[in-house]
């Protein structure tokens, strides 16, 4: 059924407005403080590292995202870890909180369709993490500078800016995930709390976790024990579940753009050990395609995430 | 005379709104159970009954915030669930306990739904002054929402049918929560909506409070329309007349001058000067000429209008009996 009208009027007011909600909540304030000072912390501890190990490197730049040193995680890290929780932050109560302020009715009751709703709702939040990460981004190049006093070469801008794209992809995955439980849950703390748990259960738990299955799923054989080595089936099953996480998805395609010697992501076979070199860098193409079927999953999770949310919200009858 | 015992009765020629056999269904429940009624272009119409009896459940159906079960409903001859941006653009809409974002100012709240309403930059600003003033808030059209007392937010939400200059206003419950006072002002203001040609689709469980502005009514009751008409007709038809009349005079003859006053249904003696009419319509003044016609004297003349609740109660009651002698 063709419906009538465009299913976008009205987008670009509701993007708007949830924009400059986000930009001024204090909740957003909190977050990015939060962020902006473990981002400190993270790059303090890498621009210490670098300062000490004088080598010639012509990826000074790239060190500074993926450099740590104890007992502080790097930045990237440091981001896999706390962009869910920015996201979180802005979707968990996008679509219950206007049930629960009685607003949604009115705003339904006008000109727009509920696409419109969802996706400048969807829209904003995105936005306002992509600012928050561009800005992240930007302080990394600045500190670059002031500290380490190397102008960063072309190709360390184009690896970084693909890390800030991707970084943004990360954050729709979970701003996607929290927007369909503020629409599924009624109550905001509910959506707050199982957005949360999932967050803790896929950075934590899912990394011990998925091992411990791939080796029921296909029991390690002995002479590879034997020698010391991981069983190729258990090590790929293992790779299958945790590319499952979003988690583990950002951070590969992070090694693999931010640190270019990166050949293969996850178990490491002979066929592409033969005839290369260990450590000389990749060209960023070559960078770019390791990176893309991670990419590409994030960018399908979060499509997946939006549509279910925007097939369960169509059909909610709306009360209040 | 009421027509609830026409089952399909084709919808007058000014009817903005119609409903036929109208259901919604929750799993095996009917919360709406094949209504249908024709609502008119500028009368104030009243969806009434009590809590839980369907009648928020018809206006989402009527705005497509809730998908319809069975039958159809028309607004401004489009169908809601496959036309919704045409019923949206020109039918204003009040939902019961209406929500502002209460961090912004009443101008702000406005000028967001106006925005969606695809209004200029110019035509905002000249509307939702216009109409905050109508709805006496231009005063604290700069104060966030959050200050605002319920009655308050009432009007705030009539500003915003007024914004839109919508032909229908649907209000949900307009008079619940409401103090005394609140409630004229409100009621006074939807008086004013209709003199300027809108039509009114109000629903409430507080007959009493709002039969006076009503036109016509619809008398729900558990997901039916019992039934519907003025006020005054179902007045006649269940309690077997709308307007009692007392009438204190002194002479001759009164009693039998007053029976022949047109829409009189009866005139009992109640004591040597005193009697009681019962009538179709309020019969005071032709009850005056007809004392002085007679040559008596006039002491008092008093009237109980219809009251809907005393009609629902009568109607609800009767049916309850009726269920129990069955059974
Ligand atoms: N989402 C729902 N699921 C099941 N039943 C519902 C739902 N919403 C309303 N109802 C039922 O539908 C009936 C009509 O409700 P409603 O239209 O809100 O009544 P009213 O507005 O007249 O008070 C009630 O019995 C109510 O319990
Ligand atoms: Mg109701």
């Amino acid at each position: 059924m063709r419906r009538e009208g465009s299913a976008f009027q009205g987008l670009g007011t509701v993007f708007v407005k949830e924009l400059s909600d986000n930009i001024s909540s204090v909740r957003m304030l909190v977050l990015e403080l939060l962020v902006v000072l473990t981002a400190l912390a993270a790059l303090y501890g890498a621009i210490d590292n670098l300062r000490q190990n004088t080598a010639e490197d012509p990826f000074l730049l790239l060190r500074l995202f993926t450099l740590a040193r104890d007992p502080l995680p790097s930045f990237v890290a440091m981001l896999g870890f706390l962009v869910p929780l920015m996201a979180i932050g802005l979707g968990f109560d996008a679509i219950n909180s206007e049930h629960n302020r009685r607003t949604l009715s009115r705003i339904l009751a006008q000109p727009i369709y509920r696409d419109a709703l969802l996706m400048g709702k969807f829209l904003a939040g995105l936005a306002t993490l992509g600012v928050s990460l561009t800005a992240l981004w930007l302080m990394v190049i600045g500190l670059g500078l002031i500290f380490l006093g190397v102008p960063p070469g072309g190709e360390e801008i184009a690896r970084s800016l693909v890390f800030l794209v991707v970084a943004i992809f990360y954050a729709g995955v979970w701003l996607s995930l929290a927007m369909l439980l503020s629409i599924v849950f009624r109550s905001p703390a509910t959506a707050a709390l199982v957005a949360l748990g999932i967050w803790l259960f896929l950075t934590v738990l899912w990394p011990m976790l998925a091992p411990a299955i791939a080796q029921v799923i296909a029991p390690p054989d002995p002479r590879y024990a034997a020698l010391g080595l991981e069983t190729p089936d258990t090590g790929l099953w293992a790779q299958f579940l945790l590319r499952i996480s979003p988690n583990d998805l950002f951070a590969e395609a992070m090694q693999a753009i931010l640190s270019p010697q990166t050949r293969t992501l996850g178990a490491v076979f002979l066929e592409q050990l033969r005839g290369a070199i260990m450590g000389a860098p990749l060209p960023f193409g070559e960078s770019l395609m390791i990176a893309w079927p991670q990419t590409v999953s994030l960018i399908a999770g979060t499509i997946v995430l939006f549509v279910v949310g925007y097939v369960i919200f169509q059909r909610q009858e709306v009360r209040a | 005379m009421s027509e609830q015992h026409n089952d399909n009765p084709a919808p007058p020629p000014d009817a903005v709104i119609t409903a036929q056999g109208l259901t919604k269904r929750y799993g095996k429940a009917n919360a709406v159970d094949a209504v249908s009624f024709a609502i008119r272009k500028g009368e104030v119409f009243g969806l009434l009954g009590p809590n839980g009896a369907g009648k928020t459940t018809t206006i989402l159906m009527m705005l497509g915030l809730t998908e319809i079960s069975s039958g159809q409903v028309g607004v401004l001859g489009f169908n809601p669930a496959r036309a919704p941006l045409q019923v949206k653009r020109r039918v204003g809409y009040l939902p019961d306990s209406v929500g502002f974002y209460d961090n912004l100012t009443a101008v702000e709240n406005l000028a967001y739904t106006a925005k969606l309403m695809g209004l200029s930059l110019q035509e905002r600003t000249e509307r939702i002054a216009d109409a905050l003033r109508r709805v006496r808030l231009a005063e604290v059209a700069h104060q966030r929402v959050a200050t605002y007392s319920r009655g308050m937010r009432q009007r705030l939400g009539l500003a915003e049918i007024i914004v839109k200059r919508a032909e229908i206003a649907i209000l949900g419950e307009p008079t619940s929560g409401l103090d005394p006072q609140a409630t004229i002002e409100f009621l006074e203001l939807i008086a004013e909506l209709k003199r300027g040609g809108t039509t009114v689709l109000l629903s409430s469980h507080l007959l009493d409070q709002v039969q006076r502005i009503c036109d016509r009514v619809a008398l729900f009751k558990a997901g039916r329309i019992e039934m519907m008409g003025s006020v005054a007709e179902l007045a006649v038809q269940v309690l077997g007349a709308g307007f009692v009349v007392e009438v204190e005079a002194e002479g001759s003859g009164i009693a039998r001058k007053l029976s022949t006053i047109p829409g009189v249904t009866k005139v009992e003696t109640l004591s040597a000067d005193r009697y009681r009419m019962t009538a179709e319509r309020d019969v005071r003044p032709d009850a005056a000429s007809a004392v002085v016609s007679v040559n008596g004297a006039l002491k008092r003349l008093s009237v109980d209008e219809p009251s809907l609740e005393a009609i629902y109660a009568r109607t609800f009651q009767a049916k309850r009996e009726g269920v129990r002698h069955a059974a």
